[in-house]
């Protein structure tokens, strides 16, 4: 049972300590008389809120179940990317078949090769096999407008929703002793340093935010914001090194990648709205925008962090 | 008994398959409310009216009734069994030759006060242009001058399910409940009030 284990009830209830803190600061922040502009980022800040408990306690139901959940859970996250990510593309009507094989064959494909362990072929099932096959299938078809333009996008949505999202549950893999619940706490870390690590560049952008970083591409991704939140993220993640198989430094370096692969991915993924003219990827959950903008910084840390953690434990 | 449960089954079912696939998220210009309606929609694909009878409020869905081809849906007893049993669908025949009146079966739902679905041109588009309307809308206006017209704009329809396609590809759909236009005019004549209806849904684009 992986809640025996005593670091994952601790970490648990810092998680959960760490919440309710944020709910009642929420609460009292909510109970002061403000003026109409910050009562509407107060507002957004208590949905934001009100979704990390939902977002939690689902990812906490699912490492209780186990593997199966988790896979499960990770199916549904990447179904909802992949289909945020494909309706902000102008697909034609050439490329329907090439999307249905996406979404009901590769998707779950992909997850299954997981849940069957087949690390040779899951590494490379989607960059290769998918990314040959959705160009043919496309060409079949005989639509050649733009024909470079539309395959790269669905194989782009294919790549950052569905193959490195899965980089996520793939760290059940890990032999680690041969202990799962070692391996939940990896995707705990994970989770942990890169989503703090978001929320704190955000905390110090709103404060001390002055100087954009690409001014072209997000004025909110601020050069305070990204040294603060990244140092400060990194810190955490150093001081969580007792959840990880590595010492203190190794885990504030490993922390610190963690959160500079993290602001690369958002920067990404803004550049993408950006061109497609939308301030966020959908709207599913309340606060935050799309699956999409909640996992845009995963995307780029999950696969790296899966390839440091398999060769660090074999 | 067993076949109204079983299409109860079949209902709650479509409805998470179809926010599976569409994750359709309605917006109202005004709040739905129980009044006698005709929406009339837009129409790219099969999905539409199931989509729109989602958007409403679950009391409502029991009072709106889809209007769809006679032809189509009478094909083979599984379409019949959907249409009839799961959507309490309004069956209407597109191609009469007979001296009866095609809307009767929609004139006759409107009486009992509930509210229909239509798509008024007739036929699944494209999805790029929105047809002419057939004149069905022009009459039950002028019979049921009281009742309200309520466009909705379905937008991405067409890519999730496009006409001549058998699969279905998820894609975030939305769907747009305008304010009800205006009734008709004394001495409007049929192709103004139905230029008039198609304007307003155009409106919603």
């Amino acid at each position: 049972m992986i809640l025996n284990d005593t670091n994952m009830q601790l970490i648990l209830g810092c998680i959960f300590s760490l919440l309710f803190v944020a709910s009642l600061t929420g609460l009292l922040l909510k109970k002061f008389k403000l003026n109409t502009h910050n009562r509407k980022t107060i507002e957004n800040l208590n949905q934001r809120i009100n979704a990390w408990w939902v977002m939690s306690i689902v990812l906490l139901i699912a490492i209780l179940i186990g593997t199966v959940g988790t896979l499960v859970l990770f199916v549904f996250i990447s179904f909802c990317a992949l289909r945020e990510c494909i309706t902000i593309t102008p697909t034609q009507l050439a490329d329907h078949q090439a999307l249905f094989w996406c979404f009901f064959i590769f998707l779950p494909l992909q997850y299954l090769l997981i849940g069957l362990k087949c690390y040779q072929i899951f590494v490379i099932f989607i960059p290769v096999f998918v990314f040959l096959f959705i160009a043919t299938r496309v060409a079949i078809n005989g639509d050649t407008v733009d024909f470079l333009g539309r395959v790269a996008k669905i194989q782009w949505s294919m790549m950052i929703a569905v193959y490195c999202i899965s980089y996520i549950p793939a760290l059940l893999l890990l032999n680690n002793d041969g202990d799962q619940a070692k391996n939940f706490k990896l995707i705990i870390f994970l989770v942990i340093v890169v989503e703090i690590s978001d929320v704190l560049q955000y905390i110090f952008g709103k404060l001390l935010g002055k100087h954009a970083i690409v001014p072209k591409l997000s004025p909110n991704k601020t050069m305070e914001g990204f040294v603060g939140g990244i140092l400060s993220a990194s810190c955490i993640g150093m001081s969580l090194w007792w959840i990880t198989p590595f010492n203190f430094w190794q885990a504030g370096f490993i922390s610190i990648l963690m959160t500079l692969l993290g602001f690369c991915g958002g920067l990404c993924m803004s550049a993408i709205k950006r061109d497609r003219g939308i301030k966020d990827f959908g709207n599913i959950i309340d606060g935050h925008g799309g699956m999409m903008d909640r996992i845009d910084s995963l995307c780029f840390v999950a696969p790296i962090y899966f390839q440091i953690m398999y060769n660090f434990l074999g | 008994m067993i076949k109204k449960l079983f299409a109860k089954c079949c209902r709650t079912i479509l409805l998470i398959v179809c926010k599976l696939v569409t994750g359709v998220q309605a917006r109202w210009y005004s709040p739905p409310c129980d009044a006698v309606t005709i929406y009339y929609a837009n129409h790219t694909s099969h999905l539409d009216g199931l989509v729109i009878w989602s958007s409403f409020p679950k009391k409502l869905r029991k009072l709106v009734h889809p209007v769809v081809a006679k032809d189509y849906w009478e094909k083979n007893s599984l379409k019949k069994f959907i249409a009839i049993e799961v959507f309490n669908s309004v069956l209407i025949n597109r191609h009469t030759n007979t001296h009866e009146n095609p809307l009767q079966p929609l004139i006759a739902t409107l009486e009992k006060q509930q509210s229909l679905i239509l798509f008024p041109e007739g036929t699944r588009g494209n999805g790029e242009q929105i047809v002419d309307f057939k004149s069905g809308l022009y009459h039950l206006a002028k019979q049921f001058p009281h009742i309200h017209f309520v466009p909705v704009y379905l937008n991405n329809l067409n890519r999730v399910l496009p006409k001549g396609s058998k699969l279905v590809v998820p894609i975030i759909c939305s769907a747009i409940f305008g304010s009800a236009i205006s009734p008709l005019h004394e001495n409007e004549s049929k192709a103004d009030f139905l230029l008039r209806a198609k304007q307003a849904l155009k409106d919603l684009i």
